[in-house]
């Protein structure tokens, strides 16, 4: 087990250090710098402000500087736009909120995902089961950029019971809609696919010997099949995250929540090179953790996956 | 002598007979699998019915796509409406442009990203991975190592940070599609020549000395083929629904040209004037759409996938 964890992080740094380097590379590939603008500034103008960020240093000690400055102190650097914050403030200001509805959506997400999928499989072939087949096929075809406009116009500008957008601190009313916005089509991923492990399950000798042995059926369910069935609904969890992460974006923008989304698609408009690069590396980091994280709790579960690798 | 030559004669028949018998092929026994299976059918007709629709609108439009209906514009909420009478059969957007031309536009363009985007993850990933897959050993590792550290990057926020930074084109985004979309490909067909390199036919070929490029040319590929169809149309949908994100972020698809995410993105902002259209029928056209690639890609896995027999 150790071994493994051991040989999952150190793939992981590597991972990491790539990103770092290869949107670092991106950057400064980048035709005209930052500061270039409709308007040229004046060379002297230019100059100095190259100095003061560091510009006109070699690339090569510019991209060391970076990456020291992420690891030792978790400073992203300046922002290019807005001269008096850097891009470590944007984050601060933005990453609560995002973690917020965030988790509140994965959470979501899991539970009634995977109870709607046991169910499903439970009452296979019942109504129940039709209608959270239908729902998880719907919702497919129900991304995050859909479902945001269609809440708005039903909770909002029909019935008027939530407010359109903003934040206000997280109060629930702000939160609802992004969370169900964010979370309806991995719930119908994580829905499916429990429902067909589960099925698959429920057809395995293990389970027709404890119903042979006269165990109760939710017993089976429970302390039986649960575990089993998981097991494809975990290594699910990863991609479910970064899809999360991503869509955070469109529901900063649509729902004006004010999320690090907001600052990273403004920065892109605005083609502030530091704030989208710093969001990139943050958010990338925090995807290689969290595949880590998964890693290692799929392997503690299923011991094939430890000694097989 | 007679009699042998009676005998001859019989046994020409039937030959002759058995010759005339079709021979049954995979592709065929797919084919009345696929008919057989009625929403891979109607998906595929709803399918055909919008690609007909983006080629023979323009005939039945009465407006062109840039064209600005002066009469209407200052007060689209009201006389903007979709009716016969004014040519717009799907109203105006906010700038009085005809709706129904610019759906047109969007369908096109939204339906030309995700099969060019799919090409080019089928064209990579198969190559890549039957590489990885046939030779295996050191090569297979090393090729699937850098895979593995490549899906774990969230890719949305690097394909914004290019279309950033190379600005933000329609070529670019195919680039940036393209550079990410056949990372699950090649792990699916990498998978699949696993088991393939291990038929006689592959031995018989190695052991006649073909080599090994005709190999993977010769055998690998055209048996990888019916996993690759059903992943590829898997794959276009979820090509759209990327455009279509980045487009909603306004990063996508630059004006004048637009996408199904770009007016969704249009209608979602203008919705609460009371232009509902404007959301409705991109949204509608953008729904059936994406239904009827995911069914058919369905039906397609039912029809070619022997373990389901």
């Amino acid at each position: 087990m150790i071994n493994f964890i051991l040989k999952r992080i150190s793939i992981a740094i590597p991972t990491i250090l790539i990103l770092i380097i290869i949107s670092f590379i991106l950057m400064h590939s980048a035709p005209g710098g930052p500061f270039t603008s409709e308007k040229p500034l004046p060379e002297q103008v230019l100059k100095n402000i190259n100095a003061k960020y560091g510009l006109d240093q070699p690339m090569y000690i510019q991209m060391y500087n970076y990456i020291t400055g992420i690891i030792f102190n978790f400073d992203f650097g300046p922002s290019f736009r807005y001269k008096d914050r850097s891009v470590n403030d944007l984050i601060a200001q933005g990453f609560p909120v995002t973690l917020k509805y965030g988790s509140w959506s994965f959470i979501i997400a899991v539970f009634f995902g995977v109870s709607l999928g046991v169910i499903a499989a439970i009452r296979q072939n019942s109504y129940l089961d039709y209608l959270s087949v239908g729902f998880s096929v719907s919702a497919q075809v129900l991304p995050n950029f859909v479902m945001a406009p269609i809440l708005v116009l039903i909770f909002t500008l029909w019935l008027g019971w939530l407010p359109g957008g903003g934040w206000e601190g997280g109060k629930i009313q702000f939160v609802i809609m992004p969370v169900i916005a964010l979370s309806t089509s991995y719930m119908a991923s994580i829905a499916r696919l429990t429902r067909s492990s589960m099925l698959e399950v429920l057809n395995s000798n293990f389970i027709r010997t404890a119903r042979a042995k006269g165990i109760p059926k939710y017993k089976i369910i429970f302390s039986h099949a649960l575990k089993p069935t998981l097991l494809p609904v975990i290594s699910y969890l990863g991609p479910a995250f970064v899809g999360m992460i991503t869509g955070s974006v469109v529901i900063d923008m649509y729902f004006s929540t004010g999320g690090i989304g907001l600052h990273f698609v403004n920065g892109a408009l605005n083609r502030d090179y530091s704030t989208i690069m710093g969001i990139t590396i943050l958010i990338g980091c925090l995807t290689i953790t969290f595949n880590l994280l998964v890693d290692i709790i799929y392997a503690w579960i299923d011991p094939k996956i430890r000694y097989d690798s | 002598m007679i009699i042998l030559n009676k005998k001859f004669n019989e046994i020409e028949k039937n030959i002759s007979k058995i010759q005339e018998v079709k021979g049954r092929s995979l592709w065929h026994d797919a084919r009345v699998r696929f008919f057989k299976n009625k929403a891979a059918v109607v998906s595929l007709t709803t399918l055909f019915l919008v690609l007909l629709f983006s080629f023979l609108g323009p005939i039945f439009a009465k407006w062109s796509n840039e064209e600005i209906d002066w009469s209407v514009l200052g007060d689209i909420s009201t006389l903007g409406y979709p009716s016969i009478e004014t040519g717009h059969y799907f109203g105006t957007d906010e700038l009085g442009r005809d709706l129904f031309s610019r759906v047109i536009q969007g369908t096109k363009i939204s339906l030309m990203v995700g099969i060019v985007g799919a090409l080019i993850a089928v064209v990579v990933g198969t190559i890549y991975g039957a590489t990885a897959g046939y030779f295996g050993g050191r090569i297979d590792s090393i090729m699937m190592r850098i895979v593995d550290i490549l899906m774990s990057i969230p890719y949305m926020f690097v394909l914004i940070l290019l279309l950033v930074i190379f600005g933000r084109s329609i070529l670019m985004l195919f680039i940036g599609i393209g550079l990410v979309s056949w990372l699950d490909m090649a792990r699916i067909v990498r998978g699949q020549t696993l088991s393939i390199k291990k038929k006689e036919y592959v031995e018989a070929a190695i052991t006649i000395g073909v080599s090994h490029f005709t190999i993977i040319r010769r055998h690998i590929i055209p048996n990888l083929l019916g996993v690759v169809a059903v992943y590829a149309t898997l794959l276009v949908p979820g090509m759209i629904l990327t455009e279509s994100f980045i487009s909603f972020l306004g990063l996508g698809v630059q004006e004048p040209n637009t996408s199904w995410g770009a007016l969704i993105s249009e209608g979602a902002g203008t919705m609460r004037y009371g232009t509902l259209w404007q959301l409705l029928f991109p949204l509608f056209f953008f729904v059936i759409s994406l239904f009827s690639f995911f069914f058919i890609g369905d039906g397609l896995r039912d029809a070619l996938d022997p373990k389901d027999r």
